[in-house]
């Protein structure tokens, strides 16, 4: 399971990579192996605004209905439409081409509540909760 | 709550790489390497399931038959030796106690494979019923182990592991006392994925050993082993009714659309009644095939929506790997039971278009 030292990581199995004053997210290779073969993904709209914590997303594998929750707060600026037709690639590279949404952050101190990879590796080895 | 069974397979899904779940009591491999890649495996290759946990009960006796054609709805008096019939069981309303496989063994022996979350119902609702029938019901559930072998490549595949000629074997017939791979076993052609394939009974203590020689037989066949969530697909696409889904204590055979399976004019049986009113009545409500047309995957327990009102409930939907599209199964009141007909899946609180199509979603080509 990878788990790259670069990026930051939510209780809820999202990745934060920070790029200058945004966010990029996705949902991390734990995540996709738990879900498994992913085959819809419901994409957020660009300009709207989450909060920390927030449902903004849906992923759904052939077995399961997964909410995305918003790792930060902010305004989203992009979003990922390849998805909307390979879904797939959230398996395939999850932490590449698979990336959801990149989102504006609106207060930097969300960040800190976010876990290092090491945290991330021990709270999937727990069990993932 | 009583913790989850294991099948005599649980430490072989472990070596094989499955990824356990609970499933009706039971912790069983939900997939191994993946639903669509083992989808996919079952319709051009072959798959094996563990199917250990389905329930198994012997009636023997001379009431035997008597017995077996009161409580379902098929005509059992059409079925020959070593012949084996798909039937509904059902209660006196109508509505289904569950659907279960009969195996004739002889003339005063029937062999009934249960579902395995309604073993225990069952096994209470024959005995309930078990009146006067000189006839003796023995639960052989926890003495049994079952391994499905489903695919194009099934009969070569296990044709390598014994010398029984089983292009000779027919749909929905089986042998008794086969030995596949120095196993004594009861091979049967069913199964429950829409493809051809067998199902083989045998001694818990032999599964593992009968799993992995089939596995072995198979690889160069691109054999692989498949979990539960690949079977709920396999069988969707097939539109072959899943008990709680399709067919429950509230639907009957003929809402299920699945009539074919229960004959009024065989005499009396449970449920004839009611059920001889519901085809004299009609219906009031159908089990359709629909496709999602808008965007979005159904989900079971969703609502159908027509006319600004509720008119039924999603009872299976997915994405379906054969087809490439969301689809699925919902029983609607009957007016909108017409192929062609537009109606909305209400999912998460937004109206997706969905059509009705026609059933079964996928048919195998040849026989």
């Amino acid at each position: 399971m990878k788990t790259p030292v670069e990026l930051k990581y939510s209780r809820d199995h999202e990745w934060v990579k920070i790029e200058g004053t945004r966010a990029r997210v996705g949902i991390t290779d734990y995540a996709q192996s738990q879900l498994g073969d992913v085959v819809f993904v419901e994409v957020p709209t660009v300009d709207s605004k989450i909060a920390v914590g927030a449902s903004f997303s849906v992923v759904e594998s052939v077995k399961a209905v997964s909410d995305i929750y918003a790792p930060i707060g902010g305004v989203i600026v992009e979003v990922n439409e390849t998805l909307t037709d390979a879904p797939e690639i959230m398996n395939e590279d999850p932490y590449g081409e698979g990336w959801l949404v990149v989102i504006e952050i609106a207060d930097p101190a969300d960040l800190n509540q976010l876990l290092s990879s090491d945290e991330y590796e021990k709270l999937i080895a727990e069990g993932g909760h | 709550m009583a913790a989850s069974k294991k099948t005599p397979l649980y430490e072989t899904h472990l070596e094989y790489g499955g990824k356990i779940v609970e499933f009706g009591g039971w912790l069983l491999p939900v997939q191994y390497t993946g639903i669509l890649e083992e989808h996919r495996a079952v319709r051009e290759k072959a798959g094996l399931f563990d199917v250990s946990h389905m329930g198994e009960v012997l009636v023997k006796g001379p009431d035997a038959f008597a017995f077996v054609q009161k409580l379902v709805t098929n005509d059992v008096s059409r079925l020959a030796n070593h012949k084996i019939q798909y039937t509904p069981m059902c209660y006196q309303d109508g509505g289904t106690v569950d659907d279960l496989l009969i195996y004739k063994q002889g003339e005063e022996e029937y062999l009934l494979v249960i579902n395995a979350a309604n073993i225990e119902k069952d096994w209470q609702w024959m005995q309930e019923n078990k009146g006067g029938f000189h006839t003796e019901l023995i639960n052989l559930s926890d003495h049994t182990a079952q391994l499905a072998l489903q695919g194009p490549l099934a009969q070569a595949i296990l044709s390598q592991l014994t010398d029984v000629a089983l292009e000779n074997l027919e749909y929905y017939w089986f042998l008794p006392k086969v030995m596949v791979a120095g196993k004594e076993t009861l091979v049967s052609r069913t199964g429950y994925t829409g493809e051809d394939g067998f199902e083989i009974y045998c001694r818990p203590e032999d599964a593992a050993s009968l799993w992995n020689s089939i596995m072995t037989a198979g690889k160069s066949y691109g054999l692989l082993p498949a979990g539960l969530g690949c079977r709920d697909t396999l069988r969707f696409e097939a539109c072959l009714p899943l008990y709680g889904h399709e067919l429950s204590k509230e639907i009957s055979p003929l809402e299920a659309g699945i009539g074919m399976f229960v004959k009024l004019d065989k005499g009396d049986f449970i449920g004839c009644a009611a059920l001889a009113e519901q085809k004299k009545n009609g219906v009031k409500r159908k089990i359709v095939g629909f496709v999602i047309t808008g965007r979005g995957i159904a989900r079971p327990e969703y609502p159908v929506m027509a006319q600004g009102r509720c008119i039924g409930t999603v009872t299976t939907g997915t994405y379906s790997p054969s087809l490439d599209k969301n689809i699925g199964l919902a029983l609607v009141e009957a007016e909108f039971a017409i192929i062609g007909q537009q109606f909305d899946i209400e999912i998460r609180g937004k109206k997706v278009a969905a059509q009705v199509i026609p059933k079964p979603f996928y048919r195998r080509k040849g026989k």
